[in-house]
């Protein structure tokens, strides 16, 4: 199945069902139970740890993935819902043990104390600058018809789904700003 | 959380089959407000029935207004060049909402029916109406600063937490359903109620019914249209007062003109009065006033633990002075 697709299929009396997804590459079948979600399903059953847990309920950005492409919050997608998708996490991002131009301009530029939001924000910022790429705009966006202009403003709102208990925030733009510059 | 059967039906008369047939089933879309109130224990279903793959996510054109899918995801709609341009107050309204994960997945029919964030109908330990019916309202006597000063209740004090809904109240949407007794199609102003005797009930939808497409109509005054939302924080924060207005002048007058707040009332609030008050007056800050006075003058303030609401009342007049200075900046009175 291609991205995008869904595949419908007939109700299954129980709670569980199995499910096919992609996770940074590796192709997995697993036995999912009803009340899963994307992040517990990535972190307790496949293993992968990339994704963080903080506030579990849509508030932090901690859990951001990149689902089909797009930035979702992990935390409240369930997981059957996630039948035939490819997920992306920010360790999935680097590629033949090279790091990803937001990993590596992370790192230079301080945009985390503690880390324990940045692969978050690294899947968030992955998703901006697809979001920015494509013309979309945002709330700072004035007017909203015009083509949003590449500036600090630009990122901050673009990048405020995700919370840094660190407050790296100006590292966290500055490293944002650098990778999209190298686009 | 509670174990739930999960079913993705391929067709909408499926999947309103198998809610209907369930009285605990709900739909489930993005999942931004369900999955949260699943784990928070405020939603307890027997059966989800994902209908994520089979809603429309078209904006389509038609006779000159705009048709949208209820798969349509708040993001895409926010991002389309016809509703940037036509409907300027639909796309700020969308973008000042949640934040761009969250927007992502939230879908066009999900938004309206997410339910209040008023702390104590999500805190499950605590007496609630909305959530359980004569159990008494937390929030009298509680923290009040969210709550409604218009259109309460002695029931249920709680406001509606979308941003999209606001703009859809004050552009004459219409709300396209279908449901185990047919199709129907209503005006979006109607399809959220006052809290009245029954606060568990925040829309006029019977259980099974499905929205399907949202319609907005072609006008001159959408396109001069803007959203405006006092928050806590600068972003992803809900509203303490938003304001929807369009308007068209013509020879120096308001011809035509619509307001929504937000953040005020259980449902979007359609300004009506104030709408009458400019229909047909010069803009100026003296008309905008009389407006705003007009509207809220039977606005009730909530005492409460954190010093109350009262403050909502001058903030909503003056936001919505504010939106109005802004979109007559060039034939305002001064
Ligand atoms: C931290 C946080 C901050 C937020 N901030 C804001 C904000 O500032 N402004 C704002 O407006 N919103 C905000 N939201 C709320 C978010 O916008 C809503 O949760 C979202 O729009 C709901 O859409 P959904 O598709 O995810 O609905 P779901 O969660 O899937 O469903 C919500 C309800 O609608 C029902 N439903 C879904 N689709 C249909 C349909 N087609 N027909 C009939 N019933 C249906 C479901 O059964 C359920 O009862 C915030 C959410 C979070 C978690
Ligand atoms: S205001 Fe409404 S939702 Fe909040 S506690 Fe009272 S009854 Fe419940
Ligand atoms: S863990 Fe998902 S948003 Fe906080
Ligand atoms: S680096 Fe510690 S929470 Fe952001």
């Amino acid at each position: 199945m291609r991205p995008g697709e869904t595949e419908t299929r007939p109700e299954t009396a129980g709670a569980v069902r199995t499910i096919a997804l992609r996770v940074d590459g590796t192709a997995h079948r697993l036995t999912v139970d009803s009340r899963r979600t994307l992040l517990d399903l990535l972190r307790e059953q496949i293993g992968d740890y990339s994704a963080k847990k903080g506030c579990d309920h849509g508030q932090c950005g901690a859990c951001t993935v990149l689902l089909d492409g797009r930035r979702v919050l992990s935390c409240l997608t369930l997981a059957l819902s996630c039948d035939g998708t490819e997920v992306t996490t920010a360790a999935g991002l680097a590629k033949d043990g090279e790091l990803h131009a937001l990993q590596q301009s992370f790192v230079d530029h301080d945009g985390f104390q503690c880390g324990y939001c940045t692969p978050g924000q690294i899947c968030s910022a992955a998703g901006l600058l697809t979001e920015f790429g494509d013309g979309a705009p945002s709330h700072v966006t004035k007017p909203v018809a015009d083509t949003p202009q590449w500036t600090d403003e630009e990122i901050s709102e673009r990048m405020s789904g995700n919370l840094c208990r660190c407050g790296a925030y100006a590292g966290i733009v500055a490293a944002v700003r650098e990778a999209g510059e190298q686009r | 959380m509670k174990p739930f059967a999960y079913g993705k039906p391929a067709t909408t008369a499926e999947a309103v089959l198998a809610v209907a047939a369930e009285p605990s089933a709900m739909f489930l879309a993005g999942g931004t407000n369900l999955v949260d109130h699943l784990k928070l224990g405020v939603a307890r279903p027997d059966r989800l029935v994902d209908v994520t793959g089979l809603m429309s996510t078209e904006i389509r054109d038609d006779e000159g207004g705009l048709v949208i899918g209820a798969g349509v995801r708040n993001s895409d709609l926010a991002a389309d060049q016809r509703v940037r341009e036509q409907y300027p107050v639909l796309a700020e309204a969308l973008l000042s909402g949640a934040s761009p994960q969250l927007r992502n997945m939230a879908t066009v029919g999900g938004n309206p029916l997410q339910r209040t964030r008023c702390v104590y109908f999500q805190d499950v330990t605590t007496p609630c109406n909305k959530r359980s019916p004569g159990s008494g309202c937390s929030a009298l006597g509680g923290y009040t600063r969210h709550h409604a000063i218009l259109g309460a209740s002695d029931q249920c004090v709680a406001t509606h937490p979308s941003d999209m809904a606001v703009a859809m109240a004050m552009l004459d949407a219409r709300v396209h359903v279908i449901g185990p007794s047919g199709e129907r199609t209503l005006p979006f102003t109607d399809l959220h109620r006052l809290p009245g005797e029954h606060p568990e009930r925040d829309t006029v939808l019977e259980h099974g019914e499905l929205i399907t497409d949202i319609t907005l109509p072609a006008t001159a005054w959408s396109r001069r249209s803007a959203y405006r939302k006092v928050r806590d924080r600068a972003s992803y924060a809900f509203a303490l007062v938003s304001v929807a207005v369009g308007l068209s002048i013509s020879d120096g007058v308001i011809e035509e003109i619509r307001i929504a707040f937000g953040g005020v009332a259980h449902k979007p609030w359609r300004a009506e009065r104030a709408e009458q008050v400019l229909r047909g007056a010069r803009p100026s800050d003296e008309s905008f006033r009389a407006a705003a006075d007009a509207e809220l003058a039977d606005a009730t303030a909530l005492d409460g633990l954190d010093g109350g609401n009262a403050f909502k009342i001058p903030l909503a007049a003056r936001t919505l002075t504010a939106v109005l200075r802004d979109l007559t900046a060039e034939e305002r009175d001064r």
